[in-house]
């Protein structure tokens, strides 16, 4: 039996290896600061051979996810990246992949949204597509990213819903960690090849996505709806499998870190939500009781294990890397509000926006910003 | 020597009963695509009347897999199919002959908001046939203007009729260096037939732009389609040509017309006939209208005759 390869590598590195070991068939691909490094990677890869693929060098994002939906449409495994503006212009088609069943799987590396430009992260562009029907991760680590991809395919290819895996721009991307590759047959063994029960035949003529009347388009709908939550379970059972395989684990729907008995709950995802690791420690020695809850997805919210983690009578401090425009706060903070009300209401929720456009976070400001939250 | 209307197959890919208008030239002109093409293959559809007229879900007029796209999209989503196509072939995951891959997309879908796709799919010379079926407007949306309107064309959007004349976007991916281009109608059958062989015979982007006149958009009466159709070629308001690998042809009647052995009729018969071109001709500038639109034909056979020398 081989065994695991440790290396140094960038999360976006991590990213390009990760969809190599899934065997990926197409990459359309266009560049966009932070996410470039991730479709420079994959096209030397197919370039040199080392990956059995097509690299389709698109004009634009609106393009890649159009040849990424069309390809899956026609039975390919397919991966493609973006980030930002790059994302919101594919607004239009991301609707199309998830209303036509196709499991793309997607990196986007998390970027602040124009006008003004940024080039740093933050959350608006992933949380902005909320209402596409796409299943979310966040994630918090290169490994973090490199596994979720595979387990992202995963999902995708069970229940037939488009999946797209968020990171912060540069923290992640683009800085260096560990990052422990497993051997590909214990790939191999964790994500099968991709045989779609469907896929565009001409031994079966038939339309795709065609024109509905209201009793065929609803239904379509409802089952969207219905199957998002579903995939919950197979979220969970696919992060299991994966540790059975390879020993490595992020957490399922969330991961938690000092929380059992915590009375101040830090709520937060991806990079920002591991440096809240160590403001954890930092609030721990000044004697507050202080946990972390990171939804590592995002879509469908993980409503269950939320309110089954919460300890009695938390004071949760949701830390927003976005807002939520129209309300004083962020969207994470309000998605949370929803889902506790009326079922725990011993939780107290209090909300920051803070880190917009790529501020640094560190753990000692995050610390702070909990105390203040906690006199407020 | 072109394939006669009597020698063309009897495959039928367009089923009868299909929702389109009678005598509507684009699915006239895919009925005769589809007797080329057969039945391996891929068809993409943008939105646009030859959605409409496929029939509602669960239903399909057309005998091929259909899928529908975004409008923008025509381009990319072929590419996309067509090198998945391409590669789970190589993996051993599809044997046999592939699929034709195949665009089909109004004139808006082609000219104007599809233009950015199909321009890069061609670029990168990837493997399908794109069919323009044009109609020289947004039909289905109820006539509105396109990049492909003519001058002087009233539309709903051009209430006193298009200032500006169409582009020459048979020209323009021509000029992508692609291994084949052409231009056809409904009134001639054969000519598109053959040129759809030879499309689905060669390797690489393909680009086959059919005029479609639309009673409903040209206003004109409904079993006329065909003879309008002959009369845009008499009078060189549309050029019947291709290329291959950069060198263009002419086809009869057309190739007449640019050797100057036949003369282009007089456009104002085929305005005439057309209602879309009715409140110019009754205006007081109709003569300087009239003119310019002759003018446009004039200098599009011109270029068109010095553009078919240069074969580097
Ligand atoms: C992104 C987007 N914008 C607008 C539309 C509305 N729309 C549907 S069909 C159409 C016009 C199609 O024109 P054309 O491509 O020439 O085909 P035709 O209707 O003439 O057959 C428009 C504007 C759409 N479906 N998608
Ligand atoms: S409006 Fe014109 S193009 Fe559309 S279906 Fe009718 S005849 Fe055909
Ligand atoms: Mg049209």
């Amino acid at each position: 039996m081989k065994s695991a390869q440790v290396i140094m590598d960038t999360g976006a590195h991590a990213a390009a290896l990760a969809v190599k070991s899934a065997r990926v068939d197409v990459i359309p691909g266009y560049p966009i600061t932070p996410q470039t490094s991730i479709m420079e990677a994959l096209s030397a890869m197919v370039e040199n051979g080392e990956l059995h693929a097509r690299f389709i060098p698109v004009e634009g994002e609106h393009s890649s996810m159009a040849a990424a939906v069309a390809a899956s449409a026609a039975g390919a495994r397919v991966f493609t990246a973006t980030s930002a503006n790059g994302l919101l212009y594919m607004h239009e088609v991301l609707h199309m992949a998830s209303g036509g069943r196709l499991p793309v799987v997607m990196c986007n590396v998390n970027r602040g949204i124009f006008a003004p430009w940024t080039l740093w992260a933050d959350h608006q562009d992933s949380f902005s597509q909320r209402d596409t029907g796409w299943i979310q991760y966040h994630c918090s680590s290169n490994q973090e990213v490199f596994n979720t991809i595979l387990q992202a395919f995963r999902v995708a290819e069970q229940i037939n819903i488009p999946v797209m895996v968020n990171f912060d721009g540069f923290a992640i991307s683009h800085c260096l960690m560990p990052l422990t590759l497993p051997p590909q047959e214990d790939i191999d063994r964790f994500l099968p090849p991709h045989e779609p029960e469907w896929r565009l035949d001409p031994a079966q003529p038939s339309s795709f996505s065609n024109v509905t009347n209201a009793p065929e388009y609803a239904p379509f709908r409802q089952m969207l709806s219905d199957d998002i939550i579903a995939a919950i379970p197979l979220v969970k059972q696919a992060a299991q499998e994966y540790k059975d395989i390879t020993g490595m684990w992020d957490g399922d729907t969330i991961d938690t870190y000092r929380l059992e008995d915590a009375e101040v709950v830090a709520f937060a995802v991806n990079s920002m939500a591991a440096e809240l690791r160590l403001s954890i420690d930092i609030l721990r020695e000044q004697g507050i009781k202080a946990g972390l809850l990171r939804p590592r997805l995002y879509l469908p919210f993980p409503t269950e294990d939320i309110i089954s983690a919460l300890p009695q009578n938390a004071q949760v401090m949701v830390l927003d890397r976005n807002y939520n425009f129209g309300h004083p706060g962020g969207i994470l903070a309000s998605e949370l509000k929803s889902v506790l009300f009326g079922r725990r209401n011993d939780i107290t929720v209090k909300n920051r926006v803070i880190g917009i456009g790529g501020i640094d976070l560190t753990r000692r400001f995050m610390a702070a910003e909990i105390r203040a939250m906690m006199d407020e | 020597m072109t394939t006669s209307i009597k020698q063309l197959p009897d495959i039928e890919q367009v089923l009868s009963g299909n929702g389109a208008c009678g005598g509507c030239p684009a699915t006239m002109a895919l009925r005769i695509v589809g007797k080329a093409l057969g039945s391996n293959a891929i068809m993409l559809l943008t939105p646009s009347c030859s959605v409409a007229s496929m029939g509602m879900t669960p239903k399909l007029g057309y005998n091929w897999p259909c899928i529908n796209i975004c409008f923008a999209t025509a381009g990319s989503s072929a590419s996309g199919i067509s090198h998945a196509l391409e590669i789970m072939q190589e993996k051993g995951r599809l044997q046999g002959e592939l699929p034709t891959v195949f665009c089909w997309a109004g004139d808006g879908g082609t000219y104007d908001i599809g233009f950015q796709a199909l321009s890069a799919a061609a670029e990168r010379n990837d493997n399908m046939i794109f069919f323009c079926y044009n109609n020289e407007a947004y039909s289905n949306t109820g006539v509105q203007r396109s990049g492909a309107t003519p001058r002087g064309s009233f539309t709903t959007t051009t209430p006193t009729g298009k200032r500006q004349p169409k582009k020459n976007m048979a020209l323009l991916m021509l000029e992508h260096n692609i291994p084949y281009v052409a231009t056809a109608t409904v009134a001639y059958p054969g000519d598109l037939y053959d040129k759809v062989v030879k499309a689905k015979n060669t390797p690489g982007m393909k680009y086959i732009e059919i005029l479609a006149p639309c009673y409903l958009g040209w206003q004109f009466n409904m079993p006329e389609t065909v003879q309008m159709s002959r009369k845009a070629v008499r009078s060189g308001s549309w050029l019947l040509w291709e290329a291959e690998n950069g060198k263009i042809s002419f086809n009869n009647p057309s190739a007449h017309i640019i050797s100057g052995k036949k003369k282009a009729e007089p456009v104002d018969e085929y305005l005439m006939k057309q209602g879309r071109f009715s409140r110019l001709l009754k205006g007081s500038d109709a003569a300087q209208r009239i003119a310019e639109i002759q003018g446009d034909i004039d200098r599009e056979i011109a270029f068109m005759r010095e553009r078919a020398k240069i074969t580097i």
